[in-house]
């Protein structure tokens, strides 16, 4: 009799541990899951199981919807919120970059900044609020600050470890042909670690809109985070629910636009996922 | 004789709180112009930390390396390295990663000068010579491992340094790429006549391309026997020169210093009377 050698059946490649998929087949997979979880949201309210005010269902949502969308309101909501984001992303990435860069590639650098660093990105932003209030007032700028704070201090050791994962062939490569220590770190460190320093971005920018609700939690008068808390005052919990779908759908849209401009930009480097 | 490559009385020790380790001691030889000489070696014998060294990569504790009578202090475009992996630019194509050191200002050329010029014709001709033209466009992740280590090498050579510095430069290929690359190597060297220092724990490999072979010892890493071989011109060995009595006996030799001086003579010993007191348990069963 012929014994059989390792699994006792065929299995289809797509059930191999980190086996492969193709794309259609993962989008279709994809979109089966946002299908499954609407479905049972509906299931659930339409036949009554809870209280409306608990879990409101997909068609008071979509009606609270499109009246927010139609008295104008949730355009402006999402384009402040949108703002605020992008500015405080901005400000982490126009200091983070260059300075991950540095700490990257020198020791004493490294050595000066990275225990200041994880001691300080366990300082909690929302802690921050009171203060930020007391230096900046009730401006743009404070909102701006919450979620630089947010997101600053993780960015800064994540960009320094992309920088330090270059492999040290390439470097040491460069300075037996000739380069100097700015042509290494500008030419082989930044060019070598842009892949993944995007990547980093990518994610750091998902982190900045969970702050974006602690930067409108005090002295606003708009934007989505705002919209969420003044509809708990009122229970409007729709209208909650429509806040935080959008903010969902905004975060999905810059993650996939993103990601394929990475693919686009670097078509040598894999993406991380 | 003109002495490219110098290394005097060479020792390398790294300190820890408690102990000193010595990786390298007093280490003096040197290395002719157009002469290939192969450092091998047991594991932990030192042999990429000298050729580090020499490169400029790591600083001695006490000795000089000089090239061409002068003592390094650093990592130079005179002394290109070409290392066993993961060295390539993977966000340049081949041509370009070839051309890599034109972009350094240490290695600028004026735009449309005779010198620009002949560095163009020069990379044209290097990829010819490794078989990368059908490959010039790709980006490295395209290319098979042998494929990449040709890149490595064209890069190196293309500002022709007084010193090409190999280290395992074949260590990650499989056996038969790896026949492919050595008689590539002994082209170029009947081509260029560069001046060769390649660290391999390969023996048959270091005695079919070197025309001097030294063998380190371990701990601390020191010269232990240097083997001058007497092939005939790099063009004239074929793989069947490998199968020759007296190849044989060149790398049985060779072999035989380095298994002396590992030190690992004890283990076998220690296994045979494991397998011997399996053996008798294994009789009296039966």
């Amino acid at each position: 009799m012929n014994q059989r050698l390792g699994q006792p059946r065929r299995r289809s490649p797509v059930w191999t541990i980190r086996g492969s998929l193709s794309r259609k087949l993962y989008w279709s997979i994809a979109a089966t899951s946002f299908c499954v979880w609407i479905a049972a949201w509906w299931a659930v309210t339409a036949l009554q199981l809870v209280d409306p005010l608990f879990l409101p269902g997909p068609g008071a949502v979509l009606r609270r919807f499109d009246l927010w969308l139609r008295d104008g309101g949730l355009l402006r909501d999402a384009g402040i919120s949108i703002f605020r984001v992008t500015a405080g992303f901005l400000l982490s990435a126009a200091i983070a970059l260059p300075l991950g860069l540095v700490i990257g590639a020198y020791r004493p650098v490294r050595a000066f900044f990275e225990p200041l660093l994880e001691f300080a990105r366990y300082l909690p932003a929302v802690a921050f609020v009171p203060m930020v209030l007391l230096w900046t007032g009730i401006g743009e700028s404070s909102k701006i600050l919450v979620i630089w704070i947010g997101t600053f201090f993780q960015m800064v050791i994540m960009l320094s470890e992309d920088v330090g994962r270059v492999p040290l062939p390439q470097v040491e490569t460069a300075r037996t042909l000739g380069a100097s220590g700015r042509e290494v770190v500008i030419l082989v460190l930044l060019r070598s670690a842009m892949p993944a320093m995007f990547d980093t971005l990518r994610i750091t920018l998902g982190w900045a809109w969970t702050y974006l609700v602690v930067a409108e939690l005090v002295a606003a008068n708009s934007g989505l985070g705002y919209a969420i808390l003044k509809a708990q005052r009122f229970l409007q919990t729709d209208r909650i629910f429509v806040g935080i779908i959008v903010i969902g759908l905004i975060g999905l849209g810059t993650d996939q636009v993103l990601r394929w401009l990475h693919r686009r930009l670097f078509p040598w480097a894999g993406a991380r996922s | 004789m003109n002495q490219t490559l110098a290394v005097q009385a060479l020792c390398k020790w790294f300190s820890t709180a408690a102990a000193r380790f010595d990786a390298l001691s007093d280490i003096s030889f040197g290395v002719g112009a157009g002469e290939f000489v192969a450092v091998v070696g047991a594991s932990g014998c030192g042999k990429s930390t000298l050729l580090r060294i020499i490169a400029g990569l790591e600083q001695p504790s006490s000795g000089d390396v000089l090239v061409d009578q002068q003592v390094i202090c650093g990592p130079g475009r005179d002394r290109a390295m070409v290392f066993q992996d993961y060295s390539l630019y993977p966000w340049l194509t081949v041509i370009e990663n070839i051309r890599f050191s034109l972009r350094l200002r240490s290695g600028r050329l004026a735009p449309d000068s005779a010198a620009a010029q002949s560095a163009a014709e020069r990379s044209e001709l290097l990829m010819e010579l490794m078989g990368l033209t059908r490959v010039r466009d790709a980006h490295p992740h395209e290319l098979s491992g042998g494929m990449r280590q040709r890149v490595a090498i064209a890069r190196a050579l293309l500002s022709k340094p007084q010193l090409l510095l190999m280290d395992e430069p074949f260590g990650a290929l499989d056996a038969q790429t790896r026949e492919v690359m050595h008689d590539l190597i002994l082209h170029i060297v009947a081509l260029e006549r560069p001046t060769i220092v390649f660290v391999t724990h390969d023996v048959e490999e270091a005695v079919y391309l070197a025309d001097r072979v030294i063998v380190l010892a371990p701990g601390p890493g020191r010269i232990d026997s240097v083997w001058p071989i007497g092939l005939p011109p790099a063009l004239e060995r074929t793989q069947d020169l490998k199968r020759s009595p007296a190849f044989l006996a060149t790398s049985r030799e060779i072999l035989d210093r380095i298994r002396a001086t590992s030190g690992l003579q004890s283990d076998l010993d220690a296994l045979r009377r494991l397998t011997g007191a399996a053996g008798r348990a294994a009789t009296t069963i039966m």
